[in-house]
């Protein structure tokens, strides 16, 4: 068996439904035996937007997604796709051609040193040098991709090792040395956190990433419904609590809720729950919390102590830590129903619902997305580029189930929410998608439009369009004096023209009634829809905690 | 004030953990003052020895970055007071003058090294010790033609049964 028929095969056999690639010389005997494999190649117009295709799917299936390109360029521009989702935990599989062994360290035609580029912003990478060694590295490639704290794993072919010819076997199961995924929670611990839980007067709980990816909403509700204490998540972990539930108060952080930015200094214990405390999330971190007890539960061990000094660490994977703890709170508390603290938040709730509803104009970002979220069903999936559509997302886009909101958290990366919409929809296909959009992040991986037209994947774009990067000039509006630096976009390109070029719909609105038509039409659609919706290039995404103060120092 | 400390870390011994590792430490921004290498007690086993400059948080962050690389199997902070620590120099002097050249055989004496080269013009001293006692070796060398110095960087080992190692 050919090495490109052993990697093909490989694939099958863990599953995979799709490949998201585009082909190239050091690639093409992959892609010969592609054409008779039953998996589906979806074709990209630059190689970026398939590993967030990839990435999307992942986050929308909970299945690893994968990503294909050529040597050299074609490899490189995968990177930006791989270290979004290194930042934010994402289980993908890239694969790229390399120049034949003989020709590694010569600087041949298209040849990049990927292992080199690569390593910093991946989960492990693999060069595998012999046919023989194709199904092991590709077993091992999705087992690590998937398992622990899950993120990308590159798989290096060499042309000459995926021409060469050898007798193979499958292997039914890896074993990784130096790889642990065993982390369960120790009783113990879990115990003295159950301790400290029932006896806190005012908890508060922050939810990251790492409960979406472990698939412990449920775990997270329970116990935090038992000890009444609201929920606060980061951006990655938002949808980790239905946001209409009474105790969810938000993201915290740079853009954070009002209540999560100010409970977090009254709770006198938290419990953060897979996640990192990034500067996004903690602000000032000397400032962060500084009077309450910390519990952080996490899967990977070096997160523990790496920004924030905690006062008991529990090395678990979120959903089995959270299940015991709840066993462990419901031996000794009946569930609380009314306390002091529990008081405080519903009436700090209702007093910011009521300043909320007074805001005069009409075609506000918030406005635009509390009518995405009446429109849209519940399971409905949200990405988002990034930059203030995403921060406008984040807050006023009320996320009630866990996987419906994908975004770019760590990695801040533009043109990511188009692309992964498509992934998203390629995963669940008859779940409406739509990605919240600001017109400089669009433009970035805009020539998605052809793939989701050429492949029939429909999508719904909302691009917020002020017409500016527009963060960057809330920015220099806020903190350098108005001094626009390189931030007017111009009224160009004409976006539903743009659309109709590609053969998808593209319409402008000019109000919330026609937005509403305008977004239940798309999900009929048979097309890819992009709806414009100019907004004024002035609005502020506020709330907002400038970067390196403390939460207390809100903004708006 | 920051501290020393001895890190011992098993990896794969293939092509590409060095550099994996040794990226690791850059991107993290650790302080490494020395790592040595060599194959462990099996073939397919390398052990890294590092040194770094740094506080307790420091080191702790280290051992847990270290584990977190798959190639690295197991990595522990070793006890100074309770670990053989060794370093070995190699150490070239100009001993054309004939009273430096009997200096410089008194000073190998005192330091308990050994000459292992010697040239009508230079002589090269082997020194096996701790990285403080290298230390004073050059110092006191150095303004009498000391002309290159090449150390191995601190290799260390637990005393007694205690090990960094894994079960085959």
């Amino acid at each position: 068996m050919s090495g490109a028929k052993a990697l093909v095969e490989s694939l099958e056999r863990e599953k995979v439904e799709v490949i998201f690639g585009l082909p190239g010389g050091a690639i093409m005997p992959v892609y010969d035996v592609l054409l008779d494999s039953k998996l589906r190649h979806i074709l990209v117009r630059h190689e970026q937007s398939a590993a967030h295709m990839a990435d999307g799917y992942a986050r929308a299936s909970r299945k690893a997604g994968v990503c294909m390109a050529t040597s050299g360029p074609g490899a490189t521009n995968l990177i930006t796709g791989i270290a979004t989702a290194h930042l934010d935990s994402s289980p993908i599989v890239a694969i790229t051609g390399q120049v034949s062994t003989s020709q590694i360290g010569l600087d041949a035609f298209q040849e990049a040193d990927m292992i080199g580029i690569a390593s910093p912003v991946t989960k492990y990478s693999f060069q595998p040098r012999r046919v023989e060694d194709i199904p092991v590295t590709v077993k091992k490639a999705f087992h690590i991709a998937s398992t622990g704290r899950p993120g990308p794993v590159l798989i290096d072919l060499p042309k000459d090792v995926q021409m060469d010819s050898a007798e193979v076997e499958f292997p039914m199961k890896v074993e990784v040395r130096g790889y642990r995924t065993d982390y369960k929670p120790d009783p113990g611990k879990i115990g003295l956190a159950a301790d400290i839980l029932a006896d806190s007067e005012r908890p508060l709980i922050l939810a990251g990433g790492g409960v979406i990816l472990s698939n412990a909403s449920e775990e997270l509700q329970k116990v935090a419904e038992t000890i009444l204490a609201p929920v606060a998540t980061s951006l990655m972990g938002k949808g980790s609590i239905p946001e209409d539930h009474p105790l969810s108060i938000g993201i915290i952080g740079m853009h954070g809720s009002k209540e999560a930015n100010s409970l977090i200094y009254e709770a006198d214990t938290l419990l953060a729950v897979g996640c990192r405390f990034s500067d996004r999330t903690t602000g000032k971190l000397d400032e962060f919390c500084p009077t309450s007890k910390v519990i952080h539960i996490d899967i990977d061990p070096s997160e523990i102590g790496k920004n924030k000094c905690v006062d008991l660490a529990i090395i678990s994977d979120a959903k089995m830590a959270l299940e015991a703890l709840y066993r462990a709170l419901t031996k000794t508390l009946t569930e609380k129903k009314d306390t002091a603290w529990s008081r405080k938040l519903k009436e700090i709730k209702e007093t910011n619902a009521v300043k909320a509803e007074n805001s005069g104009r009409d075609l506000t970002p918030p406005k635009i997305l509390k009518e995405l979220r009446r429109v849209l069903p519940p399971e409905a999936i949200v990405t988002t580029e990034v930059g203030q559509n995403q921060m406008w997302a984040s807050l006023y886009f009320k996320v009630l189930k866990p996987r419906t909101f994908i975004t770019s958290g760590g990695f801040g990366c533009m043109g990511y929410g188009f692309p992964a919409s498509i992934g998203a929809k390629t995963a669940v296909p008859n779940v409406p998608v739509v990605d919240i959009a600001g017109d400089g992040s669009f433009m970035m991986t805009e020539n998605s439009l052809a793939t989701s037209v050429t492949e029939n994947i429909p999508v719904t774009v909302i691009i917020l369009n002020n017409r500016m990067l527009g963060m960057v000039a809330q920015w220099q509006r806020l903190f350098y004096n108005r001094r626009y630096s390189a931030v007017s976009l111009g009224d160009v390109p004409d976006f539903p023209k743009l659309a109709e070029a590609y053969g998808a719909e593209g319409l402008r609105i000019g109000s919330v009634e026609e937005f509403s038509r305008a977004v239940k039409e798309s999900l009929k659609s048979e097309v890819t829809t992009v709806i414009d919706v100019p907004i004024d290039s002035e609005e502020n995404v506020l709330p907002m905690v400038p970067a390196g103060y403390s939460l207390k120092d809100v903004i708006g | 004030m920051p501290k020393t400390f001895i890190i011992s870390a098993l990896v794969e011994h293939k092509p590409g953990v060095l550099y994996k590792v040794s990226n690791m430490f850059w991107r993290r921004g650790f302080n490494i003052e020395s790592v040595a290498i060599g194959t462990a007690e099996q073939e397919d086993l390398a052990r890294m020895t590092i040194t770094i400059k740094g506080e307790e948080k420091d080191a702790e962050q280290l051992v847990s970055q270290l584990e977190k690389l798959i190639d690295v199997l197991k990595a522990a902070r070793l006890d100074p007071q309770k670990a053989v620590i060794r370093e070995l120099a190699l150490i070239k002097l100009n001993a054309a003058d004939p009273k430096i050249r009997s200096d410089i055989f008194h000073y190998v004496e005192v330091f308990r090294g050994r000459i292992v080269d010697v040239s009508p013009t230079s002589a090269i001293v082997e020194i096996v010790g701790s990285k403080d006692k290298i230390d004073a070796f050059i110092n006191l060398t150095r303004d009498f033609g000391l002309m290159e110095v090449a150390r191995t960087g601190e290799t260390a080992l637990i005393r007694g049964p205690e090990s960094v190692r894994i079960d085959v």
